[in-house]
């Protein structure tokens, strides 16, 4: 009701920007609390995210994940859906991409394998939206909580592939064997020297520019097509969605499978992209992060762009604390997230009565 | 056989110390979540008690210090939670996320901050914890009668205070829930609230309370994990505990008894999983302990699926009440 009242700029740009805000005045209040100069922290950050040698392609390389998970809470979110299963759906696109890549890697051409691979993340990742979405459709079971248990299962799973089936040769660790030649995605550094353009190597790679494919494809989906507007109109009012002769369960189902299919699609960049190999853990708390993500970005990917241009500097930048300084180091930023989730998502509209009593007198004055 | 016998006691026992902090944590989201507020912060108040009570006992030398302040650090966390899902009627999930997040980054932060250990607390010692409690004769009973003694020896003796406090926990809540008015209008709250605003009752305090009791029972299973079977907490020692409670509390369906065999049933598939491991079965093959260990996370599944039975949380679950005007 009473955000109704603001206008749309305020709405949609200053109240997420004061909420940043009040999550970074409290999390400064802690570094000063610690004895750190909380100023020196942030310029520290900023610089280690945008300033030093190859530290842009690092932070767009964060980047890269956190509009795929963004994505995926957000094409759920538009159906009334909270997917918090992003980092299982992640786990098992990083499954699809290594099942393929070592089952198929020594007999195709790499160039195939790869398009294969990107398939089959897209395609592990939707299988493991799609379950909690029938669960959910059909049998009534909620939404969070099997998307939760979804989480450990994959990982489970994971576990158990990585140190039985899939580990490597002569492999403590438990990780698959390396990749065949080829069988990966691009680094953009290498594909810039190619064309001459001195770059610094980072780990950022082709995975970024399908990154932003998919946003483009997300704002077609829900904007431009009729299947995305039954979406939004089943998570508007599943009765009414009814009454139109629409099926709300298939569309649930289809929202949970598109929104784990780009929860998957994390995986392009850590597994094909950085590590050409599947790793323990290499879903590292990003399919939550996009949570945080969809919440800035008002689960639009414009907004979702920028966001995660926010949480990829805060991790690169934080990555530097490490160096710099005695008593913070990177896990500040995991505090700095749980607070913008805090703000932005829980107490979103904790700041509104106040702008909104500040623009009716405003009003008032003007008119 | 005695052998046998002896290694299943053994089981048996670990199933109780595994499932303390479950049973705690349980009954934690049983009052909130009878109360209409979904808590998936079960686990971020646990870690930040356990961080709490590490860091109190260790600098205070006394682990009743340590685990009040494990109470007081979770109950500050349950207010957070009540002032953004009761007080600005915030999605209560994403409130709940909020408070785990933020309970990973702040316990790792504070603790290197304050002991630069990489986030642990300096290790306790005898008297700082809260140590095994040897019934009386039980190592005679234990060595001279065979069956019954070595049950209570193993069993019943040689565990700290907070594992009764954990099953005291669930008689307490147990004749909250279900036999006082106060429990009867908890319940009332979660799946009605209008029924209770025109009683005269006010909703929004009905769920501070159940809010701030879930608050003192995850402290508990905090200081539990640091302070009675560790020595001192380590980052991410929850480990999703919380939400193996969680789990629990679905698969109990809301009702204190059932969660505790619940519990008892998870902790045991992970007392178990400790034990089997490189262990091969006829039949089965080698079982894997990673594969024992999603067992409970498969079951809640196909139980919320309705395969087995139906669990149906409060009517009102997870919906801010807006009071008509």
């Amino acid at each position: 009701m009473t955000q109704n009242q603001l206008p749309r700029w305020v709405d949609i740009g200053l109240l997420p920007l004061i909420n940043i805000l009040a999550a970074f005045i409290v999390a400064g209040i802690i570094i000063a609390l610690v004895g750190e100069n909380p100023f020196e922290a942030l310029a520290v950050m900023v610089k280690g995210a945008f300033v030093y040698k190859g530290s842009l392609g690092y932070t767009l390389y964060y980047t890269t994940n956190f509009i795929f998970t963004g994505l995926a809470v957000a094409v759920a979110f538009h159906a009334m859906l909270f997917n918090i299963g992003g980092e299982g759906q992640a786990a098992m696109g990083g499954l699809g991409v290594g099942l393929i890549a070592l089952w198929l890697g020594p007999i195709l051409h790499p160039l195939f394998v790869v398009i294969l691979a990107i398939a089959a993340a897209a395609a592990f990742g939707a299988i493991w939206g799609a379950i909690p979405g029938y669960l959910q459709a059909k049998r009534g079971s909620h939404i969070v909580i099997t998307t939760i248990m979804f989480n450990f299962i994959a990982a489970s799973i994971l576990v158990w592939l990585l140190a039985g089936m899939l580990i490597a040769p002569g492999q403590m660790s438990p990780e698959t064997s390396r990749f065949e030649e080829g069988v990966s995605l691009m680094k953009i550094h290498e594909l810039a020297n190619y064309f001459g353009w001195k770059m610094a190597r980072s780990p950022l790679n082709l995975s970024f520019v399908i990154a932003l494919l998919s946003c483009l494809g997300v704002w077609v989906l829900i904007w431009r097509t009729r299947l995305g507007y039954v979406i939004r109109a089943t998570g508007f009012s599943p009765k009414a969605s009814i009454y139109a002769g629409h099926q709300p369960a298939r569309i649930i189902i289809l929202a949970m499978a598109i929104s784990g299919a780009l929860a998957g699609m994390m995986a392009l960049n850590e597994v094909l992209g950085v590590h050409e190999r599947v790793i323990l853990n290499f879903t590292a708390g990003y399919g939550f992060t996009g949570i945080a993500v969809a919440l800035m970005g008002r689960n639009h990917p414009v907004g979702i762009i920028f966001a995660s241009l926010l949480f990829g500097a805060l991790y690169q930048g934080g990555a530097e604390l490490d160096f710099e300084f005695q008593t913070i180091t990177r896990e500040m930023v995991l505090m700095i997230q749980g607070l913008i989730i805090l703000f932005s998502g829980a107490l979103a509209y904790m700041f509104t009565p106040w702008l909104a009593r500040f623009f009716v007198r405003a009003e008032g004055q003007n008119g | 056989m005695a052998d046998l016998w002896l290694q299943f006691i053994l089981t048996i026992d670990a199933t109780l110390r595994v499932a303390t902090p479950l049973i705690l944590c349980a009954m934690a989201g049983i009052f909130s979540e009878r109360s209409g507020i979904i808590d998936i912060s079960l686990e971020g108040k646990m870690l930040m008690s356990a961080f709490a009570a590490g860091a109190v006992a260790a600098v205070s030398g006394s682990p009743w210090l340590g685990l009040g302040a494990a109470i007081l650090v979770s109950l500050s966390a349950s207010l957070l939670h009540g002032f953004a899902c009761i007080t600005h009627r915030g999605n209560q999930v994403i409130s709940g996320l909020a408070i785990n997040i933020l309970a990973s980054g702040l316990t790792v932060t504070l603790g290197i901050a304050f002991f630069a250990q990489g986030g642990q607390t300096p290790l306790l010692s005898k008297g700082q914890r809260f140590t095994p409690m040897e019934l009386p004769a039980a190592d005679w009973l234990g060595q001279n009668i065979p069956i019954l003694g070595q049950l209570y020896k193993e069993i019943i003796s040689g565990h700290n205070i907070l594992v009764w406090v954990s099953l005291l926990a669930v008689l307490v809540t147990y004749h909250i829930v279900f036999k006082t008015t106060f429990g009867l209008r908890l319940r009332a709250v979660g799946e009605k609230p209008e029924a209770v605003d025109s009683a005269g009752i006010s909703v929004t305090m009905m769920r501070y309370q159940a809010v701030l009791i879930a608050g003192i029972l995850c402290g508990i299973a905090g200081a539990y994990l640091s302070i009675a079977t560790g020595a001192g907490f380590v980052r991410e020692m929850t480990a999703g505990k919380g939400y193996i409670a969680l789990a629990a509390m679905i698969f109990g369906k809301w009702k204190p008894w059932p969660a505790l065999l619940a519990c008892l049933m998870f902790g045991f598939l992970e007392a178990l999983a400790a034990r089997v491991q490189g262990v091969s079965l006829p039949v089965v093959g080698e079982l894997s302990t990673d594969l024992i260990l999603a067992a409970p996370y498969v079951m809640t599944v196909i139980l919320l699926a309705g395969f087995i039975g139906r669990a149906d949380p409060p009517k009102a679950i997870g919906e801010p009440y807006i009071k008509e005007r």
